[in-house]
């Protein structure tokens, strides 16, 4: 049995002509941490909002840890911890009395959570003194993390935690994810980058208020049915629109210093014939190789289908 | 050098105390996709505001496409285009009007904005859509257009601040075919981004961290200079040292 | 108890971190009484007065002497018969008129007591106030002068009368006024702003997902501009009696009473705006739109009522400050009791029911 469990949700806006969520079914175990990958205008934040008792759904129903999200709101509000997606801590209040405020409101304190919020607690600590609208972008999120967990929650819920935040911050944050999991917390995160997939153990592929796939992301990548070939050569931008004219390839897209390629009909010398190909057109410095696909191809192929 | 598009010498603002950037020293080609990269509160911010005439700089030079930041930033400001994930156009406004508006704002005659606002609908595939509301686009179309819009009066330079944040990844590429696009007729493409494989489409990337740029090359020879296998490596291992985090 | 506690010193952090909201407490107060007080009490030059002198002797001469010599009047006209006098003012001409009687200066020497006539135009009862205040002053001048070294004492008695605005409405009767359009504004606009602040920042989604039960948010909102708002009435109060010489002949303890009432109306009135928008110009927009010109309209204090066709005084009977007006006007300048004052009250407490009645049934516990 799950510990957050969705069946047939869905929720309309303007009087059902904006579909945000589309019968999405799925449920996250206890203690797993699971990420819902999709960008802007999925339907991620509706589905936060339903599971946070902030929304009723238009249809389907919800549970999280066993309470129903439209009947038990009150046993869920005491056992969760949100973070929505804006920074939604006080500006004027410094570091320090965000945290007590938060502590109080759920009727504790720092004191008597200490351990679960002390690696992220540390690193704040310096700054405890100045207000939350002086922080840095990374820093802010910590803040917000330590809020929602400072009740020591079952089951912690994480819009879009690592939007706009560097790269540097993002890995550290996901550390720290990790080692919330390592305590037990069942943890939700929602995330429009799509490399950050295969840090959850598993994920749902979310576009269009539906969702496309539901696996680990290893199985997700394994399942994708072409095999891969990543291209380079000197001209990238131009070697873009070439592929894509070349009849025997199927797909094409950009992917950092390669494009990514995959053909219509799996023969063992695709990759030669290419490479003959492009160097018959001219491009210097040619290089075809096989590579597996990653979780934004998955994204992409499932998104085209 | 008349192909140089934006040059900064020892370019430098201060906030009292605190140096936000510190004498940063560049040149960008015309034509040139250049990736302006650093970690959150490095100064990027700072940095592309002075290059856009909107602050004033402490010390240092720059010329913007020719013009001098002090003196000219009117003139700059003629000859730029400006995009950010925040702010791009008015939702309550439809397709045509916005292009209108901003084509109106930019000084193009009505004849020409009639023609403009042609091409573009038909490149972006908003034949349709002409007449709904910004607000009621998908946010990856809406930055689409949002780019052609900052592009309408031709500008020698544009700069983007973030533009493909929470786009999905088909419409995300869709961008950036518009980027090489707009750089193939010779505009100038100054771009933040936190997708380290978009750092890998910038012809150069700059590095800032703690207000000086650490590192400026292209992504292959940053990967070689720092003998990493990806853009991320290289990102962590000239981030990891900032000081700087909770400004 | 202490999550409460805690909710209300954090409403306070907010409030004096805020130059802003600072500012809108307790700068508009100030400026309004200090606008509507003294700006309008200014000292008074050269005002165009009449003498009617039917003695025509050695005192009423010396009187007169002294008037023009005072740079506060001008002799305009001296008349001669007070029927003249309706007519001057009707002209537009005077603002004052004095009427010496017949055997003014026999009377004073003995019987030891004369009498003269103040008729002042009292449509700007501020300018009347006052200048009737120094003819007072100029004739018992005149008075001491003569008394001077006597040992029966003389007295020349002011009878004052005031044209046009007999009830004299004026400083005595703007303050109520302000007291209310303060109290609602400030604590209106004050709780629509700042619950609305939280839907902009998305701190209220935390707070609803916290068990937190979120009527305590409401009332723990409430509570610090409950209390500025006291604090704001005394700063009205102390202003209005030392610098505005208001009089102040009622029990304190009635007249906080209540203003408490009426700052819980004007709480929940907040509230119910607050459900109703989403941005907090919208909510800054409504609450002065909805408080101010009613408020201003309705009160009674700046256009009278009774001179109001029927259907705008039925209206005024909705509006809660009308009310209000009477009660402190009852309370300060008439020194009346609980006991006249008991049906406005009745009223007002009715009204904060129903408001906080239906502003706690609209407040949604989840997101729109």
């Amino acid at each position: 049995m799950g510990d957050v469990v969705l069946t047939n949700i869905s929720k309309t806006y303007n009087d059902g002509k904006t579909v945000a969520v589309d019968d999405v079914s799925f449920s996250v175990n206890k203690g797993e941490l699971f990420g819902l990958i999709g960008p802007d205008g999925a339907g991620k934040t509706s589905i936060f909002r339903i599971l946070t008792t902030l929304l009723i759904p238009d249809g389907g129903t919800a549970s999280v840890s066993g309470s129903d999200v439209v009947k038990d709101y009150k046993t869920i509000r005491r056992n969760i911890g949100y973070m929505p997606g804006k920074f939604s801590l006080y500006q004027d209040l410094t570091v320090e009395e965000n945290l007590n405020f938060f502590a109080t409101l759920f009727d504790t304190s720092i004191a008597a959570n200490y351990d679960l919020v002390k690696e992220i607690y540390v690193q704040l600590e310096p700054f405890k003194k100045r207000r939350a609208a002086k922080l840095s972008g990374g820093m802010k999120q910590k803040l917000a993390l330590c809020c929602a967990l400072i009740h020591k929650p079952e089951v912690l819920f994480l819009d879009e935690p690592t939007t706009g935040v560097d790269a540097v911050s993002r890995k550290e944050f996901w550390e720290m994810l990790y080692r919330l999991k390592e305590q037990g917390i069942t943890i939700l995160v929602s995330t429009p980058y799509m490399d950050e997939a295969t840090l959850c153990e598993r994920i749902a592929l979310i576009q269009g208020g539906k969702i496309m796939s539901i696996d680990t992301p290893d199985n997700i990548i394994g399942q994708y049915p072409k095999k891969m070939f990543a291209v380079r050569a000197e001209k990238m931008s131009t070697l873009l629109k070439e592929l894509r004219e070349y009849d025997p390839i199927e797909s094409c897209f950009a992917f950092g210093e390669y494009h990514h390629v995959t053909f219509k009909a799996e023969n063992g010398n695709n990759a030669e014939a290419l490479n003959t190909y492009l160097n018959q057109k001219g491009y210097e410095q040619v290089h075809v190789k096989q590579t597996s696909a990653t979780i934004e191809d998955c994204f992409i192929r499932q998104m085209n289908e | 050098m008349a192909d140089i598009a934006i040059s900064t010498n020892k370019l430098t603002k201060r906030f009292g105390d605190f140096v936000a950037t510190n004498e940063i020293t560049f040149d960008v080609q015309q034509g040139e996709i250049f990736g302006f990269l650093g970690a959150n509160g490095a100064g990027k911010t700072t940095a592309m505001r002075m290059l856009c005439g909107l602050s004033v700089p402490s010390s240092g030079e720059a010329t913007i496409a020719g013009y001098d930041i002090y003196k000219q930033t009117e003139e700059i400001k003629k000859h730029i285009g400006y995009m950010s994930q925040k702010f791009s156009l008015y939702e309550d406004l439809n397709v045509i009007e916005n292009i209108r508006f901003f084509g109106g704002i930019y000084g193009l005659s009505g004849k020409e904005i009639k023609e403009k606002s042609n091409t573009l609908i038909n490149q972006l595939g908003l034949q349709h859509e002409a007449k709904k509301l910004v607000g009621s686009l998908p946010l990856g179309w809406k930055q689409k257009l949002a780019f052609s819009v900052a592009i309408l009066h031709e500008p020698k330079i544009v700069f983007l601040d973030e533009p493909t944040g929470g786009v999905d990844p088909v419409t995300r590429r869709q961008f950036w075919d518009l980027i090489y696009a707009a750089a193939d007729r010779g505009i100038t493409i100054f771009v933040t981004t936190h997708y380290m494989d978009e750092a890998e489409y910038c012809n150069r990337i700059s590095m800032m961290v703690d207000g000086v740029i650490k590192a400026l090359d292209t992504p292959r020879n940053l990967k070689k200079q720092f003998s990493a296998a990806s853009m991320d490596e290289v990102f962590f291992e000239l981030a990891r040292g900032a000081q700087r985090k909770a400004d | 108890m202490k999550q409460f506690l805690i909710f209300v010193r954090k409403e306070f952090y907010h409030v004096f971190r805020d130059p802003k909201t600072l500012l809108m407490l307790f700068g508009m107060p100030v400026t309004l009484i200090l606008l509507f007080g003294f700006a309008l009490t200014n000292e008074i030059k050269n005002s165009k007065i009449a003498v009617c002198d039917y003695a025509n002797d050695e005192a009423t001469q010396r009187i007169v002497e002294k008037l023009r010599a005072n740079n506060s009047f001008e002799i305009q006209e001296v008349l001669m018969s007070h029927l003249q006098i309706e007519e001057a003012f009707k002209r537009g001409k005077i603002k004052l008129a004095i009427v010496f009687p017949t055997d003014f200066n026999s009377d004073l020497q003995h019987v030891n007591e004369a009498q003269v006539q103040v008729i002042a135009d009292a449509s700007d009862p501020n300018t009347a106030t006052t200048l009737t205040n120094y003819v007072r002053n100029i004739v018992m001048s005149y008075q001491n002068e003569i008394t001077d070294g006597k040992t029966i004492p003389y007295q020349i008695k002011t009878e004052t009368r005031m044209l046009y605005n007999p009830e004299l409405k004026g400083a005595t009767n703007f303050v109520p006024g302000v007291m209310a359009l303060v109290l609602l504004l400030v604590c209106v606009l004050m709780t629509s702003v700042s619950i609305v602040r939280e839907k902009e920042t998305g701190t209220m989604e935390v707070l609803l997902v916290s068990p937190f039960n979120p009527f305590l948010v409401i009332i723990s909102k409430a509570v610090p501009y409950f209390f500025l708002s006291l604090v704001n009435l005394t700063v009205i109060l102390v202003l209005s009696v030392f610098l505005l010489d208001m009089p102040f002949n009622g029990n304190i303890f009635l007249l906080y009473g209540e203003s408490s009432i009426l700052i819980i109306t004007a709480l929940s009135l907040g509230l119910l705006i607050s459900n109703s928008t989403q941005s907090q110009q919208a909510a800054m927009l409504i609450s002065l739109l909805g408080m101010l010109f009613p408020t201003l309209m309705f009160t009674g204090f700046l256009f009278p009522l009774e001179n109001m066709p029927l259907p705008l005084q039925v209206i005024a009977n909705i509006v809660p400050s009308k009310w209000y007006y009477i009660i402190v006007k009852s309370i300060m300048i008439k020194g009346l009791g609980f006991s006249a004052i008991w049906k406005e009250t009745l009223i007002l407490v009715s009204m904060t029911v129903v408001l906080l009645f239906v502003s706690f049934k609209k407040f949604k516990i989840r997101l729109a």
